[in-house]
């Protein structure tokens, strides 16, 4: 088992480089100058020289690549400071240490997930339970063909008219606005309720949808069919043998969202005008901020890596013939 | 060990109260292409401590009978009907309070395919164990060494420590033999063993046939012995009831159904097996045509498309109008007089069988 | 009912017994396979094989029927697709009328492979559920571009009616038909092309008993009308018997017995042989009474095979010799010519005996327990 997530985190660990490679090339394949970027519109070829100079971007590609790499594990030194151990330069915008950055927008892109997540999972799951149990009712069909239409929807559909709906005309709730837990519980539940229970009406039919179908499947199974042999209950066998078998595919689902939403979920954070690590991507992407743009890039791909290790080693722990193999 | 040595005292029952009596049991399902009659009128009835073997091809009904009476058929897309008397205790219509009690602790099921009846998911003495626990109230310890117990009767070595693995760490052979363990671990009356064997291989069935054997002397239950092996029945069971279209075609002792059989199915089931002792220049007699359809089976009898001699039957084409019944006792459904039966088996079908 | 086999003895002529004077159809030499698996941290590497043919030699004569029987394990399927060529062998030969096809390529392949064909096991898997009927049995006259005289459907016609199918069913589709017709469909595909050699692999073992008898009967038509050679594998010893004149017993990836099929099933030597033959159930209720034998466990890992014998961790007569060295297929003393047997400590010539032999421990324990050895 510790053998098997070695060998899988090492492996992650090689993707990430690479991906960072490919990602820090691709930067220098851009045709512009990134110092251009930085200098602003009035730039003369002395303050380009200097700000190539501090950016580094006056020594080969390679070395440059060095050093960013060297930057994350072990920091370095620009002109506005130092920047510690994960560093990810500093941004061509405001000057800031892009670390620094990631790390003040993160709770946000966080408390989305979490919060999210809960919904979407208890919400999608019980009704794929319930779908499967009573399969083939009219409380089957509903479930189905409300998820389906769910499904359908989109964020930027959805968000604008529930805000339209509960912020501007009724006033029943106030606009989604990010305040860490730390310090008002009830304040950061109350600002981020809305961007969770939109985000969870288009997540909870995958979920409705992938529950049901491997539930179905799995009551099908001969093992099932033995444990009613043997007197177990319809409840005991639904809940111990069928669902853990529907465990796996959900699993997989669960880890994909997850590592999507904290590379951030941008459509919800724009919709929402919220300040997380999506609407950090989309920006860097505008402000052509490539420091800022390579270190939500690193990030989000690191997350990616981690849930399939994670999910990788749950699978592991949902079924022993992985564990045991 | 722990077992009913009251089925000696209860012994000797006289043919209507039998163990298990089945009567006109029906089962049919709808399907998209329509009604399917899996069981079509079945009646026959087992002792206590003796083995019924039931032997048909696919489609025949034999599975589904045994499902219906476990209770574990679809019940919404199913309909049951007559009448399943297991002790005195009608198992048709039965709450499924009732049949839990009864599942896994006075009838068990065998099923075919271990790789598939064990769950991946949990240990081999945990699934042993479980109905143990449900059916006795024996607490966690107790049932282990319970799970234990029975993993060293079916012989699994060290059955200490393989109690704690999973399905997958076991053999095919040793998977089967838990499987047994699992079933009999309540010490059931009645055992249902759907083709047991029939994903083994030929030393390893042989050795799970005689553990069956000798465990059911142990235990004193009462097998019903599902397979197409006209071989496994002849090494198994007391009884033999042959199974056509969903209907039972011919009953009798496993002696007179393989020695003298009645009915033309079973000459050509008989003929169509290769044996180890026959001569290899007699070509084999296989039965004509395929199985039918159990959605639109065949009028009158349903295997007279396939039947050799229909025009030895008085009356015109009345085995295509007319369905045979069975009658009770040893006894074939065809309309074939006694002694033409008797006849048409001494003269064309025992000379092949040489 | 050993009385019954005197009619068998005298009725088994026709043996193909010209192997000494003409070279035979194939012949087989050492052959192994041996599957790798892979394995190992931090680098994936071959940490061991499966040996699944390990070491296999037989030979095939023109027009003949060779059966191969064994159980899950030995090897058998593995050697049939070697033989086709499905599969490259490891080590060994596999040699076609003189020509040796072991490693031959694509282009050396091709004139072969229309004299050597392979019907499978699974009716259902093997045709293509999107082509119809005549397309299928007229594929491989595509691939090697025959065209026979009357064209290719009037070929087709003929074949579906050599199977004992409607030739008007040659716009249909594989589904429409149930598992026997199936299998007969895949029958009309390989010999299509009236090869020499055709490899059978359980091509009966999916099917009904019922059914199992039309196809091993329209199989030995085909054999005897079209004087095909047969590799017929199969589990069943009874259904081997009925259809192969000579018959190899294999067992973890070797052949530890081959005869004549008179000589294999009557005088039988090696020790699994002899509980291959008892533990076939068998309907003649006279029978079962016949003295026992049960093996312990099951067949071990092809991973790791024991040294030596390979049957010696199941068998009854094994010494410390049987693990040390690996008998050789010989002709051991008291056997006809051509009866091979890999054994050290070989059974007497008979399948009878005189008391049970009991392996298996659980058997022991329970039949010991009531009444102490009465099952004489």
């Amino acid at each position: 088992m510790l053998r098997f997530l070695l060998r899988r985190s090492s492996g992650a660990i090689l993707i990430l480089v690479l991906i960072s490679a490919f990602t820090f090339f691709m930067f220098f394949a851009i045709p512009q100058d990134p110092a251009m970027l930085a200098c602003g519109k009035n730039c003369s070829p002395d303050a380009l020289a200097i700000i190539h100079k501090n950016l580094g971007l006056d020594k080969p590609v390679l070395v440059q690549y060095w050093n960013y790499m060297y930057g994350i594990f072990a920091g370095r030194n620009f002109d506005v400071g130092h920047c510690s151990a994960p560093c990810f330069g500093v941004s061509f915008n405001n000057q800031q240490m892009v670390w620094d950055t990631i790390k003040d927008r993160f709770p946000l892109t966080l408390s989305l997930t979490a919060g999210g997540l809960i919904v979407f999972l208890t919400g999608g799951l019980s009704a794929g339970l319930i779908a499967a149990a009573k399969r083939g009712t009219w409380l089957d069909k509903v479930f189905s063909g409300v998820s389906l239409v769910m499904s359908s929807f989109q964020i930027y559909f959805l968000g604008p008219v529930v805000l339209g709906i509960f912020v501007y005309s009724t006033g029943w709730l106030s606009k989604p606005k990010y305040v860490p837990f730390t310090e008002d519980l009830a304040k950061w539940f109350m600002g981020l309720l809305i961007p969770w229970l939109v985000m969870a009406t288009i997540f909870t039919a995958n979920y409705t949808r992938i529950a049901r179908s491997s539930m179905i499947e799995q009551l099908q199974e001969e093992h099932v069919r033995a444990a009613r042999a043997k007197g177990m209950g319809a409840r005991y066998v639904f809940m111990r043998y069928a669902w853990r078998g529907s465990l796996i595919p959900i699993a997989t689902l669960v880890g994909m969202d997850i590592a999507a939403l904290l590379g951030g979920g941008m459509v919800t954070e724009l919709v929402f005008s919220l300040n997380g690590i999506g609407r950090l991507a989309r920006d860097s992407v505008v402000d052509k901020d490539l420091p800022t743009l390579m270190g939500v890039m690193l990030i989000s791909a690191a997350f990616i890596l981690i849930m399939n290790v994670l999910v990788d080693a749950l699978y592991a722990v949902i079924d022993p013939r992985v564990r045991l193999a | 060990m722990t077992t009913l040595t009251q089925t000696e005292d209860a012994k000797a029952p006289t043919g209507s109260d039998a163990f298990l009596s089945v009567r006109d049991l029906r089962v049919q399902f709808s399907t998209e292409d329509g009604i399917v009659k899996a069981v079509d009128g079945l009646s026959f009835d087992l002792e206590r401590g003796k083995t019924l073997g039931i032997v048909g091809e696919s489609g025949s009904g034999k599975s589904v009978t045994n499902l219906s009476i476990l209770g574990l058929h679809n019940r919404k897309a199913t309909s049951v009907e007559g009448s399943m008397m297991l002790d005195g205790q009608e198992l048709n219509g039965a709450s499924e309070r009732d049949l839990e009690q009864l599942r896994g602790n006075k009838m068990a099921m065998i099923f075919q395919d271990s790789l598939t009846a064990l769950s991946p998911y949990y240990t081999v003495g945990r699934q042993i164990s479980e109905p143990f626990r449900k059916h006795t109230g024996a607490s966690k310890g107790e049932s282990r060494a319970r799970a234990i117990e029975m993993l060293g009767k079916v012989g699994i070595p060290d059955p200490k420590n393989r109690v704690d693995d999973y399905p997958h760490q076991f053999s095919g052979g040793m998977r089967q033999r838990a499987m047994i363990a699992m079933s009999l671990v309540c010490n059931p009356e009645l055992l249902i063993a759907d083709e047991p064997t029939t994903a083994l291989d030929v030393t390893v069935q042989a050795q799970i046939l005689d553990l069956l054997k000798d465990l059911q002397q142990e235990f004193g239950s009462a097998i019903i012995m599902i397979t197409h092996d006209l071989g496994v029945v002849a090494n198994m069971a007391d009884d033999l009831l042959v199974m056509y279209a969903g209907r039972a075609v011919e009953r009798g002792s496993v002696r007179e159904v393989l020695k003298a059989g009645q009915h033309p199915y079973t000459w050509g089931l008989l003929g169509s097996m290769p044996r180890l002792s026959a001569d290899v220049n007699e070509p084999l007699r296989p039965i004509p045509g395929s199985p039918p359809s159990l959605l639109n089976p065949p009028s009158g009898c349903a295997f007279h498309p396939r039947c050799e001699f229909p025009s030895l039957v008085a009356g015109d084409g009345k085995c295509s109008t007319l369905r045979p019944e069975l009658p009770t006792g040893r006894a074939a459904a065809c309309h074939l007089t006694a002694e033409q039966k008797q006849q048409v088996f001494i003269e064309t079908i025992q000379p092949r069988l040489v | 009912m050993s009385d019954n086999n005197t009619t068998t003895k005298a009725a088994s002529v026709p043996q193909q017994r010209d192997a000494e004077t003409a070279t035979p159809l194939l012949q087989v030499k050492n052959l192994a396979k041996h599957f790798p698996i892979k394995g190992g941290f931090p680098i994936r590497r071959t940490v061991g094989a499966v040996q699944a043919v390990d070491g296999v030699t037989f030979d095939v004569n023109a027009g003949e029927s060779l059966g191969l029987v064994g159980e899950s394990g030995c090897g058998k399927s593995t050697t049939g697709r070697l033989l086709t060529r499905l599969l490259e062998p490891t080590a060994g030969s596999v040699t076609y009328r003189g020509q040796d096809i072991s490693h031959a390529g694509r282009k050396q392949l091709a004139p072969i492979r229309s004299e050597i064909q392979m019907i499978f096991q699974d009716p259902y898997a093997s045709l293509n559920p999107r082509q119809t009927v005549g397309s299928i049995i007229a594929s491989p006259m595509e691939i090697n571009g025959i065209n026979p005289s009357g064209g290719r459907e009037a070929r087709v016609r003929e074949l579906l009616e050599i199977v004992g199918l409607n030739p008007e069913h040659y716009n249909r589709f594989p589904h429409e038909f149930s598992g026997g017709q199936r299998q007969r469909i895949g029958v009309a595909r390989a010999i299509a092309l009236e090869p020499k050699l055709i490899i059978a692999d359980e091509p009966v073992s999916a099917l009904d008993v019922s059914i199992q008898a039309q196809v091993v009967n329209l199989l030995q038509k085909v054999q005897k009308e079209m004087g095909i050679a047969f590799v017929f594998i199969a589990h069943d010893l009874a259904i081997v018997r009925h259809f192969s004149q000579r018959v190899a017993v294999m067992y973890l990836g070797k052949i530890v017995e081959i005869a004549d099929r008179d000589s294999l099933y009557l005088r039988p030597r090696h020790p699994y042989t002899h509980a291959l033959m008892s533990a076939v159930p068998e309907a003649d209720i006279d029978v079962v009474k016949k003295e026992r034998i049960r093996l312990e466990g099951d067949v071990p890992s092809p991973i790791s095979p024991p040294s030596g014998c390979r049957f010696r961790t199941r068998c009854w007569k094994a010494q410390d010799k049987c693990a040390t060295e690996e008998p050789p297929l010989v002709q051991i003393s008291g056997n006809l010519p051509g009866h091979l047997t890999a054994c050290h400590f070989p059974e007497d010539p008979t399948t009878e005996r005189t008391q049970d032999i009991i392996l298996d421990p659980a058997l022991v324990a329970l039949e010991d327990e009531p009444a102490g050895g009465d099952k004489a």
